[in-house]
């Protein structure tokens, strides 16, 4: 990448493996488990986040010579919830539907701890150009797990992704049904989110025996 | 006083925090290595619930509700500022995260030591902006119920982390895969109380429960009653929200 520097470019794809907000930092879980039971629902959510993220981080990063250090939280829990309400204003006008699947969890993107946590972290310390870059890698880090396990959940547990049949009909037993295969309703539960976030970290942590924690 | 008993039995077991919405997971997850931290935080918890639930009942029934506005005088009555219901719930809970910190302080050292390195962690709670959300989406009907509401699901919260940190105090001595420690077995330990949580939902409402495609239609339901008549009297909403209860 000509674009970017080394260092630069660390700031994007670190948080995509090796330090992943959700698997490795345990950041920003609430919202990541309750909407994954469909992978559109989760590119929809992890795309509100990166827009939050990025513009977030941007904003925080210009300000952060001006804001009193006693009252940041509440001035960054502000900015947080003034591009929710924009997030969440646009999905109520283009995607009615989804916002209603969504409900109460779009809201929620405030209390995300990976918007907070890198508020503090980065945003408070560094320069635009590279607050914008760490939001966007982090972002990026949350959207991918997101879309794992909203595309397991949805295949196993339906069928579909993105809705469209992919397995064959359930009822009139083609494709794979007709040898038998059968949906998983359990991937459907909420439970099931927790434990497949679970088997990703076994595996990324069988791969990379360096972040295997002390117990 | 059913319809109290209803919603308490509800909040905690049924509709639990942890279990079946994921609320708060973050700080669920980081404090709950030892029982004693997840008691403090779970007290914690309860008691900020409590106090911000019922006053954004009021910030929404008030202000920001579509009509809302109504008692500064009829020509007020066709404002809806529920867009801004994000923005000033957050502000709310950051606001009294605070004051209860500086009260508690000053009146009650003993408890402040205990709950005090917790207080600021929860105003990024998720748990705590959640049950107001959730307060404002289930059209909880009266402010006496919102109480109810924030204490109960406060108390689920409180039950979950207790018995996750027990379990993790105890699973130091078993023998996990490496690559599933500390973190990786939290997550699946949780899933699984989570199952065994799901059971629960056959307590209240028996066999009328519908399956789960079905939800989303009642509370679109409900969204269309409410925008029909938009000038509800307080024994309608109660009506609206024992459909919600029932779905």
């Amino acid at each position: 990448m000509a674009l970017l520097s080394k260092k630069d470019s660390n700031l994007i794809l670190d948080p995509l493996a090796d330090n992943n907000p959700i698997t490795i930092q345990v950041l920003g879980i609430c919202s990541a488990l309750a909407i994954t039971a469909e992978l559109k629902a989760s590119l929809v959510m992890a795309i509100s986040v990166i827009f939050v993220m990025g513009i977030g981080n941007i904003v925080i990063s210009l300000l952060r010579n001006v804001i009193p250090s006693k009252i940041r939280i509440i001035a960054q829990l502000i900015v947080v919830a003034t591009l929710v309400i924009v997030v969440d204003q646009v999905l109520k006008a283009f995607a009615y539907e989804l916002s209603k699947t969504l409900s109460v969890f779009v809201g929620l993107i405030i209390t995300n701890c990976i918007i907070m946590g890198r508020f503090e972290a980065f945003a408070l310390g560094n320069g635009v150009w590279r607050s914008f870059l760490d939001g966007i890698g982090n972002a990026l880090g949350y959207g991918v797990i997101l879309v794992i396990i909203g595309f397991f959940r949805e295949l196993l547990g339906s069928g579909t992704l993105f809705g469209i049949p992919v397995l064959g009909d359930p009822i009139a037993k083609t494709g794979l049904y007709s040898i038998g295969y059968e949906n998983n309703g359990f991937m459907i539960i909420p439970p099931a989110a927790l434990i497949v976030v679970g088997i990703i970290i076994w595996v990324q942590r069988t791969r990379n025996k360096a972040l295997i924690e002390e117990a | 006083m059913l319809e109290h008993l209803e919603l308490f039995f509800k909040s905690i077991f049924i509709d639990n925090m942890v279990f079946a919405v994921f609320l708060g997971m973050c700080s669920y997850l980081a404090v709950s290595k030892k029982v004693s931290t997840a008691v403090g935080l779970g007290a914690a918890v309860i008691f900020v619930l409590a106090v911000t639930v019922p006053l954004n009942w009021l910030l929404d029934q008030y202000l920001l509700q579509d009509g809302a506005l109504a008692w500064l005088g009829p020509e007020y009555a066709d404002y809806n500022l529920s867009f801004l219901s994000f923005i000033m719930f957050i502000a709310t809970i950051a606001t009294m995260v605070q004051l209860v910190e500086i009260v508690v302080e000053k009146f009650s050292p003993a408890l402040y030591n205990s709950l005090g390195i917790f207080l600021p962690l929860i105003a990024v709670n998720c748990a705590i902006l959640g049950g107001s959300l959730f307060m404002q989406a289930r059209e909880i009907p009266s402010l006496g119920l919102a109480l109810n509401y924030g204490i109960s699901s406060g108390i689920g919260w409180f039950l979950a982390i207790l018995a996750i940190a027990a379990i993790r105090e105890k699973i130091r001595y078993s023998n996990v895969p490496p690559p599933l420690r500390g973190l990786g077995i939290t997550f699946i330990i949780t899933g699984l109380m989570g199952i065994g949580f799901q059971s629960f939902g056959g307590m209240l409402t028996g066999d009328n429960e519908p399956p789960e495609g079905t939800s989303n239609t009642t509370v679109e339901k409900t969204i269309e009653e409410k925008e029909i008549n938009k000038e509800i009297e307080d024994e309608e909403k109660a009506v609206s929200y024992n459909e919600v209860l029932n779905k």
